[in-house]
């Protein structure tokens, strides 16, 4: 099982150049904070875009700073609503929870010294970076940023710039960079998948993994299944643009009465190929972090994971479920209204392992002894917005109610809170949770907790009342707004949103300072400052270039068994011998 | 080890109290504004809106309970089980209330989905009777155009070569097809009130939408497809007809209006658009 990383004493030198060591280095935990670093910096931008999107929302007259001509017009609001999903869904949500943590955190948790292919995961960070470089590139390219949104539907975004700004040269360079990433992604889910099947250390089974690794693990497969269809999908997309094929477009098109040199091609394919990866990909975004507030919940509750068997395999069947069920997001599409209907009661169901986690996590906190780290805060939060996120989903499961709901600002509140700030819930835990094993130092206590208030309630008073908004038919997308006497009435929630959402963007400063100060400035850590069991806290902080400084650990235990009756200290390592263990047992 | 038990004892209730009563705070001003209906879609004027308004409360009602008792459980368990320097309960789970609660959400969930099925089913399993007024729906950047067949009921042929909205022409009417003659082409929507209405749902360029929120009714345009819906509107009023699919940039201003007249009214509209087109 554990061969590469156990026969074999290789000696692990680290490379002493500073390209080698810092920039192209091969080592999983330089490429996992590169990544973090990337993300990092895709979300400041992606904060950015949506402060300008709601500030114009609200001002739609005013000037602005980084818009062209001062004030915005409906086709810069269009460009920004693109960008700003594209950078979160995919350089933030995607990278930062799988690329960043679990690069760094997978391999040490199950014990081995790298990643199963070293130089194949240096290769998925740098073509995900050029991915990045393309994306801001269709900013300044003629044309401007694409219009057609994070969706990219056909043919919107099939017939170039006759359908609107942007849609040149801008979406060819959002189509080349969603293709990039989409093959870096497949490059990295490869290789956490074989990491994880063979480089487990002697006794970690499947089911004494820490639910960390299955969540990386699980979205791993997703990734490995969903990315090849976008991938597809993009070549296919980008051929109708260039190279005169219709894959995605039919015979007689007529834009501003031209007819369009196009036949026999369908819009729905798209649809289909993108909704194919895209609902995985909402579960590629939240099962890392579903994996982080269980680890973090128990670790700071000092219980083990209530039902630990139970949340393995819920995280299974979200994401075997989340292939079934791409066509929710098509009800209202023209798709057969039979599909629609068994597209529904698929949804549903995947509301059962989403309840099963949720309960699980507050059964982990019942009867235990909680902890108000900052990472627990955030693990805490990410329970409450899951739940408030996630039971929306009911109501949009449904196609019926999708009649009326569908394309409002139901939808966004929804995907926002459940994929977005849930997700970002989770990147936070694992940030405040991890740092001290990164970097050696811990992050500032006060600043963490000021960071998570304004954060947790600022999320609350920008998302609940988009809802309301979403409820009285507030559509989406709308550049603006107050056309109509009932959108007009909805005004009010918009300014309130926007104040809110000015306050929880410049609440994220405190989490930058808190990050780079604790840097230099942070206590330092040690091996272990949480007492927690898992493999990473039994190496030095930060590990040595091979994780374990020569000596691989073995597992004789679960992941989680804290305050085990019976034993003088409330954590138990995983790799502590029986003998070991035994000494710790209270006389 | 000694040093790092001491970090990690919290010691202030302040941040278990502030947490739990925020969740609270929330929990509470969430079920105020959906109990008092303070925001609430328009009225609707059709019985299946009627029955996806049902289904909608039914749905609020299952996860409202599942949110309050969740988000209240969350909040109790906060501040009950602050460190406090108590024993912890030692579990590693329970299989009973696992099976519990998946059987739970099971029937609690599948029982919702499937009650669904007949807000959905009523309007787009049946086509539409026989009887039904016929009106084509075309969309393009950024205009709905409303075509109705005239007094021979026959639509006639469309030749997309011949569109040209500057000339008068925006849906392309083939000038060679005499079905097509007495074609009305309007840009907002009129229709007799307790008479089935069949709209065929097309589009010239992008994807665009027909969205009544009266109607709870929302369809696709897509270009290549004719996707036909049908209502029932029973009450006479101004509506306004909106696009919820991304379609450019004047997709925020692409609206027209839903007009619900009498039978007598709709067939006087029918003479005198007919008469002047």
């Amino acid at each position: 099982m554990s061969s590469h990383a156990h026969t074999g004493h290789a000696v692990v030198v680290e490379p002493s150049g500073f390209l080698r060591k810092y920039i192209f280095s091969v080592d999983h935990k330089v490429i996992g904070i590169q990544y973090f670093l990337l993300a990092l910096t895709a979300v400041c931008i992606g904060i950015v875009l949506s402060l300008l999107m709601r500030f114009h929302l609200v001002y739609p007259g005013a000037h602005l700073p980084f818009v062209s001509g001062g004030i915005m017009t409906p086709e810069q609001y269009l460009a920004l609503l693109t960008m700003h999903g594209t950078i979160m869904v995919f350089f933030v949500l995607t990278t930062a929870p799988q690329g960043g943590f679990g690069n760094y955190f997978l391999p040490i948790q199950i014990g081995a010294p790298d990643m199963a292919f070293p130089r194949l995961n240096m290769l998925s960070f740098w073509v995900t970076f050029l991915a990045f470089v393309a994306i801001l590139a269709a900013f300044v390219v003629p044309g401007g940023a694409p219009i057609s949104g994070w969706t990219g539907y056909t043919p919107l975004s099939g017939m170039g710039e006759v359908t609107g700004p942007g849609e040149g040269m801008g979406q060819t360079m959002w189509i080349i960079s969603i293709s990039l990433f989409c093959l870096a992604s497949l490059l990295g889910a490869l290789n956490f998948i074989a990491t994880t099947i063979d480089l487990r250390a002697p006794g970690m089974t499947l089911f004494r993994m820490p639910l960390t690794v299955w969540g990386w693990f699980v979205t791993a497969i997703l990734g490995l299944l969903a990315f090849g269809i976008l991938l597809a999908g993009g070549i296919l997309l980008l051929l109708d643009r260039s190279a005169g094929t219709s894959f995605f477009l039919p015979a007689g098109l007529v834009v501003n009465d031209q007819l369009q040199p196009h036949s026999g091609g369908s819009p729905l394919l798209w649809q289909h190929l993108f909704w194919f990866f895209g609902h995985p990909e909402v579960y590629i975004a939240i099962l890392p972090g579903m994996g982080v507030a269980s680890h973090v919940l128990s670790s700071f509750a000092r219980k083990p994971v209530y039902g630990y068997r139970a949340m393995a395999m819920a995280i299974c069947a979200i994401g075997f479920l989340g292939f079934m069920v791409w066509g929710h997001h098509m009800f209202l599409s023209g798709m057969s209204p039979y599909s629609g209907f068994a597209f529904s009661v698929l949804t549903m169901s995947i509301g059962v392992p989403s309840a099963i986690k949720t309960f699980n996590w507050i059964g982990t906190l019942w009867g235990g002894k909680i902890q108000f780290k900052s990472p627990m805060l955030f693990a805490l939060g990410f329970v409450s917005l899951f739940v408030s996120g996630g039971l929306s989903g009911l109501f949009l499961a449904q196609p019926a109610v999708d009649n009326m709901l569908h394309a409002t600002y139901y939808v966004v509140a929804h995907f926002h809170l459940v994929m977005g700030v849930a997700a970002i819930f989770g990147i936070f835990a694992a940030t405040y949770f991890w740092f001290p094993k990164m970097f050696g130092r811990v992050m500032s206590e006060p600043l963490g907790k000021l960071h998570f208030w304004f954060t947790f309630v600022g999320a609350y008073c920008i998302f609940m009342p988009m809802h309301f908004v979403g409820i009285a038919g507030g559509i989406r997308r709308y550049a603006d707004s107050t056309g109509t006497t009932y959108a007009a009435a909805l005004q009010p929630l918009h300014v309130f949103m926007t104040y809110a959402a000015f306050l929880t963007g410049a609440a994220q400063l405190i989490f930058l300072f808190n990050f780079f100060w604790s840097l230099k400035r942070g206590a330092v850590a040690g091996k272990n400052p949480w007492n927690a069991t898992t493999l990473e806290w039994i190496t030095d902080s930060p590990p040595p270039i091979d994780n374990f400084g020569g000596s691989y650990p073995s597992v004789y235990r679960g992941p989680y068994e804290f305050s085990v009756p019976g034993y003088r200290q409330d954590f138990i390592g995983q790799n502590l011998t029986p003998e070991e263990a035994a000494l710790l047992k209270a006389r | 080890m000694r040093l790092s038990d001491r970090n990690n004892r919290s010691g202030s209730a302040a941040t278990p109290a502030l947490l739990a009563t925020f969740i609270v705070i929330m929990v509470v001003l969430t079920v105020y504004v959906f109990a008092k209906n303070l925001y609430s879609p328009p009225a609707t004027i059709t019985s299946v809106g009627a029955a996806v308004d049902h289904q909608y409360f039914l749905t609020l009602c299952v996860t409202g309970t599942v949110f309050i008792l969740s988000q209240l459980g969350l909040a109790y368990a906060i501040w009950r089980f602050r460190d406090r320097g108590q024993t912890v309960h030692f579990t590693r789970g329970n299989n009973t209330l696992e099976m519990i609660w998946t059987t739970a959400t099971i029937i609690l969930f599948l029982g919702l989905g499937l009650l669904g099925r007949k807000a959905w089913a009523e309007v787009r399993f049946t086509p539409a009777e026989t009887n039904a007024v016929q009106v084509e729906v075309t969309t393009n950047q950024f205009v709905f155009n409303f075509r109705y067949p005239g007094p021979d009921g026959k639509f006639g042929k469309l030749d997309p070569k011949q569109v040209s909205a500057s000339t008068g022409n925006p849906l392309g009417l083939d000038q060679n097809d005499p079905a097509g003659k007495d074609d009305i082409v309007m840009p907002t929507l009129t229709v007799p009130v307790d008479h089935q209405v069949e709209l065929l749902i097309r589009s010239q360029d992008v994807i665009h939408n027909f969205y009544v929120r009266e109607l709870r009714l929302q369809q696709d345009a897509v270009p290549g497809m004719i996707i036909p819906i049908h209502f029932t509107a029973n009450q006479t009023g101004h509506y306004e007809i909106v696009c919820t699919q991304l379609c450019g940039l004047g997709h925020y201003r692409m609206r027209s209006f839903l007009d619900v007249v009498s039978e007598a009214d709709y067939q006087n509209f029918l003479k005198q658009q007919g008469a002047s087109q």
